[in-house]
């Protein structure tokens, strides 16, 4: 296995400088236009010449070695992995004889985040189609070198060969050639059924180096002359610096400094106080003995039971309407079977294992130079511009592994946090929060409130249905220009994405302000309003006296994916077939931005009261799949952070600060808790290809609570429940 | 401050530091080993975990003080090639996610095996409740205890498996 084991982002003049030293490097690279056609392939061999706005995804040197640019920062979705292997795989070469470098944010890769699920989607075409044209590229210089015809070449295993003499030449000793032919218009795709790698359980590159400890995170970065920033914040979110004393913190052996430092979230701006030192200990050390005065600015009086006494009240307003179809209000009215009920959320942190950290440079010249684990290269760099004040060029990214991501690496606080502090001491300054900044500062997932209504027909259908969201929103506390006019998209999604052939759909959303920062995370608000959503329709399918699997299938009397998943999902999960006495099962689905999957829990009632997960099957919609088992593996890792968030601490605030700080108060799903796990994947071609990284997780708390509900015979309507004591 | 004499991968190491800073700083940010992690800094998620005698401990919790005249073992002591028959079972059921939390996986592992050859359930959960896992790769971690542990079960006879402990390496 060549990788380097740091996914150092390679600087690109660095990267050009190597191609031009070479002199027969050959570099194929995409323009950062995102509806590419092949047009955007364009050959950047004359490195020295190449137009600025562009870099090269495929380096072939003439020793043969081959480096692929991933622009998909690796957060443990297997992005180090899937996305190399898209190129690797037309280019005709094994991803365990290349190099994979991360791309550093330049604008000529285009979007480099990873969120939404996106990834593999908006990348299978364009960079399967960089990999073919280096390979026509290379078969026709072959052809060239030989004279022969081209048909009569195949590219394999990095070399062509010439199949009736048998000759071979190596990419490398082709790279030149190559590097001087126009780039082909429209290369030819390999047909699926020839995949070596694409589709396959390919093994991960970054596996051997994450089980060696020998992978390199944002907090393992390193760069002469560092030192270590510890910075105090208040807990109480909003509170403004009024004073410090740092006499005894400089007492400490290895503390060198106190400074103040602002925290940039969006539109927030929050202060700290920086204690900077030799190590990290002696920081913190340094941290505990300040002497901060913080106005709270009436911030300690805010509690979350307050504020969802305050949801509970603004539930009564009609609030703005997001989706509509049919005469909810009319056939609501008429209905002699109507069903109500409410479902309360709360907030939840990431708590990604790897707290927030950042190891930045300022450099003469108005430059700095970031050491990271992000979301995004890209907005890495393009925060780091706005907050520092200075060009997009002048600052350098090297995208680290992150040591997970969930959405709250797509903020980039922490890496402006670090660059203002080497701003202002004159070193580079590593910033590594504690598990405490990390559970009690935010951003979280905000909570959702959602009012259900719905009603029945005389023969059990459900014909009316209205989702009232009631809740903070994400944009509201990062933007600075906010419109309440209009109802939120991001914290109603997915209301109105569902299957179900209800004539009567209303969706609404209630607005509620909140100080406290909210931001994405994996899978967003259809995590909270999937278990409104979908615990409710099990609802209606009581109060109809059906089985909750039949009920839904009944409305969907049109071919959809959901009914290929449903349908899937019954047969795997053994529906019709009864389970041991004291058990229950529910099941739920769920189609949102992100994708689509369905799950069915199976939960045991405990003697001593509680229920305990038994399992949970899913079936996951993808259409198509680069790598089986890392769905596998995002689709568990969904099932356990749902868990985690469905019956664990949640974040509650009294007097203005987070009861939860560590994981002792903010407890996560620990290996004993961990039902087995049963994963479906539905990959049967077709135009649609969908995301992987999130679609498990919205349907499992609505499953778990269908299944307490057939187990028991109690509703669960508020997140975090203890399954325990249920 | 005081110069402490440490053995850290069977390598003497001297570290002039407060006594009573954490084991895990001294390792990543004095020594330079940065696969052992910085978690959560209260003993409860196990990122930090690291051998003291062969016994697991939670680096960020204990004053290096404590571990001067230990044997204290880091993921990267733990095999001279990173082939320890635990890593080994890591990357045959694919573990990692974002890996940070598995060098403290692997080494809680490591010692569970160690103590009790051939782990139940029960046991692994036990032994490895620990040890958080955000991106819950937990039953890879179960299935990958049960596959190292028939492995060494099968190579005990002749040979054990290659460690710092038989082959003084490193």
């Amino acid at each position: 296995m060549k990788t380097p084991l740091t996914p150092q982002s390679v600087d690109r003049r660095d990267f050009l400088k190597t191609a031009g030293l070479t002199g027969a490097a050959f570099a194929l690279g995409l323009s950062a236009v995102r509806s590419a056609g092949i047009a955007d392939v364009l050959n950047l061999s004359g490195a020295a010449t190449a137009p600025a706005s562009l870099t090269p995804y495929i380096l072939i040197e003439p020793s043969g070695q081959i480096t692929i640019m991933n622009p998909k920062p690796e957060i443990g979705q297997g992005t180090y992995q899937s996305i190399p292997s898209l190129i690797a795989e037309e280019l005709e070469v094994s991803l365990d004889t290349v190099i994979i470098k991360p791309t550093g944010g330049e604008a000529a890769f285009g979007g480099q985040v990873v969120g939404g699920s996106s990834s593999i989607r908006g990348s299978y075409t364009r960079l399967r189609k960089v990999g073919a044209s280096a390979r026509e590229m290379l078969l026709q210089a072959a052809g060239q070198q030989w004279n022969v015809p081209v048909a009569e070449c195949m590219a394999e295993n990095g070399t062509i060969i010439h199949k009736p003499s048998g000759k071979k030449l190596t990419y490398g000793q082709l790279a030149e050639t190559a590097a001087k032919l126009p780039v082909p218009t429209n290369p030819t795709l390999k047909d699926p059924k020839d995949f070596k790698i694409l589709g396959k359980n390919t093994p991960r590159p970054d596996v051997p180096m994450k089980s060696s400890g020998q992978a390199m995170f944002g907090i393992d970065a390193k760069t002469p002359g560092m030192v270590y920033a510890s910075v105090a914040r208040c807990a109480v979110i909003g509170s403004k610096l009024v004073g410090f004393d740092a006499a005894a913190s400089l007492k400490i052996k290895g503390v060198q400094q106190a400074v103040t430092v602002e925290r940039v979230l969006g539109k927030n701006r929050y202060e700290g106080v920086a204690i900077i030192a030799d190590t990290y200990w002696a920081a913190k050390q340094g941290r505990d003995a300040l002497k901060i005065t913080w106005d709270h600015q009436g911030f300690d009086a805010f509690n979350t039971a307050d504020y969802e006494k305050k949801l509970r009240d603004l539930a009564r307003t009609d609030g703005v309407q997001g989706h509509n179809s049919g005469e909810f209000d009319k056939v609501f009215a008429e209905s002699s079977a109507q069903v109500e009920a409410f479902y309360e959320t709360p907030m939840v942190s990431h708590s990604t294992m790897e707290p927030m950290n950042a190891l930045a440079h300022w450099q003469p010249g108005d430059k700095v130079e970031v050491w990271v684990s992000s979301q995004g290269p890209d907005l890495t760099k393009g925060e780091m511009a706005r907050v520092l004040g200075i060009p997009q060029d002048n600052v350098t990214v090297h995208i680290m592994f992150n040591g997970g991501g969930f959405g709250r690496r797509l903020s980039q606080d922490f890496a402006t946090e670090a660059a203002l502090l080497s701003k202002a001491v004159g070193k580079p300054v590593k910033v590594v929060w504690t598990r405490e900044d990390d559970t009690q500062l935010g951003p979280f997932r905000p909570m959702t409130f959602s009012a259900m209504r719905g009603a029945l027909s005389a023969d059990g259908k459900a014909v009316a249905l209205q989702h009232k969201v009631i809740s903070p929103s994400i944009d509201a506390t990062m933007r600075e220009k906010y419109d309440q006019t209009k109802a939120d998209g991001t914290m109603i999604e997915g209301t109105d994405e569902q299957k179900y052939e209800i004539a009567n759909l209303n969706t609404r959303y209630v607005f509620a302000d909140l100080h406290i920062p909210l931001t994405y995370w994996r899978a967003v608000t259809s995590t909270t309003l999937a278990f409104a959503h979908e615990c409710f329709i099990d609802e209606m399918a009581v109060k109809a006296g059906q089985d909750p699997m039949a009920f839904r299938l009944a409305m969907l009397t049109k071919n959809s994916d959901t009914k290929r998943v449903l349908t899937k999902l019954r047969e795997v999960s053994n529906w019709d077939k009864p389970l041991p006495s004291g058990w229950g099962r529910g099941v739920a689905q769920w189609e949102f931005f992100a994708g689509l999957a369905a799950q069915v829990v199976e939960v045991s009632k405990l003697p001593g009261g509680g229920v305990k997960v038994e399992k949970v099957y899913c079936v996951i919609d993808l259409g198509t799949v680069v790598n089986p088992d890392m769905v596998k593996a995002q689709t568990e890792g969904c099932i356990a952070m749902a868990l985690t968030a469905a019956n664990k601490d949640g974040i509650t605030f009294v007097n203005g600060r987070s009861v939860q700080a560590n994981f002792d108060t903010n407890q996560m799903l620990r290996i004993n808790e961990m039902p087995k796990i049963e994963v479906h994947i539905l990959a049967e071609g077709g135009p649609v290809i969908k995301g992987v990284g999130e679609p498990g997780l919205p349907p499992l708390a609505p499953a778990l609570g269908n299944a307490v509900f057939a187990a028991i015979g109690k509703r669960v309507r508020k997140l975090p429940f203890d399954l325990a004591k249920v | 401050m005081a110069i402490l004499k440490l053995t850290i991968n069977n390598k003497p190491v001297a570290a002039d530091v407060d006594p009573q800073m954490p084991l895990l700083w001294v390792i990543r940010d004095v020594v330079g080993l940065t696969g052992t992690k910085f978690g959560c800094g209260i003993a409860q998620c196990g990122a930090c975990t690291v051998h003291l005698n062969g016994n697991p401990v939670r680096s960020c919790s204990l004053p290096v003080s404590a571990a001067v005249g230990q044997k204290i073992t880091t993921i990267e002591g733990l095999s001279p090639n990173a082939d320890h028959a635990v890593q080994r079972a890591w990357i045959a059921h694919q573990v990692p996610q974002c890996g940070y939390c598995q060098s403290g996986q692997i080494m809680s592992a490591v010692a569970l095996l160690k103590q009790t050859p051939t782990p139940t359930d029960a046991d692994i959960d036990a032994a490895m409740q620990g040890n958080i896992c955000r991106c819950g790769t937990y039953n890879r971690i179960r299935d990958a205890i049960h596959t190292a542990a028939a492995e060494l079960k099968n190579s005990a006879p002749t040979a054990k498996p290659a460690t710092l402990e038989t082959t003084g390496q490193r």
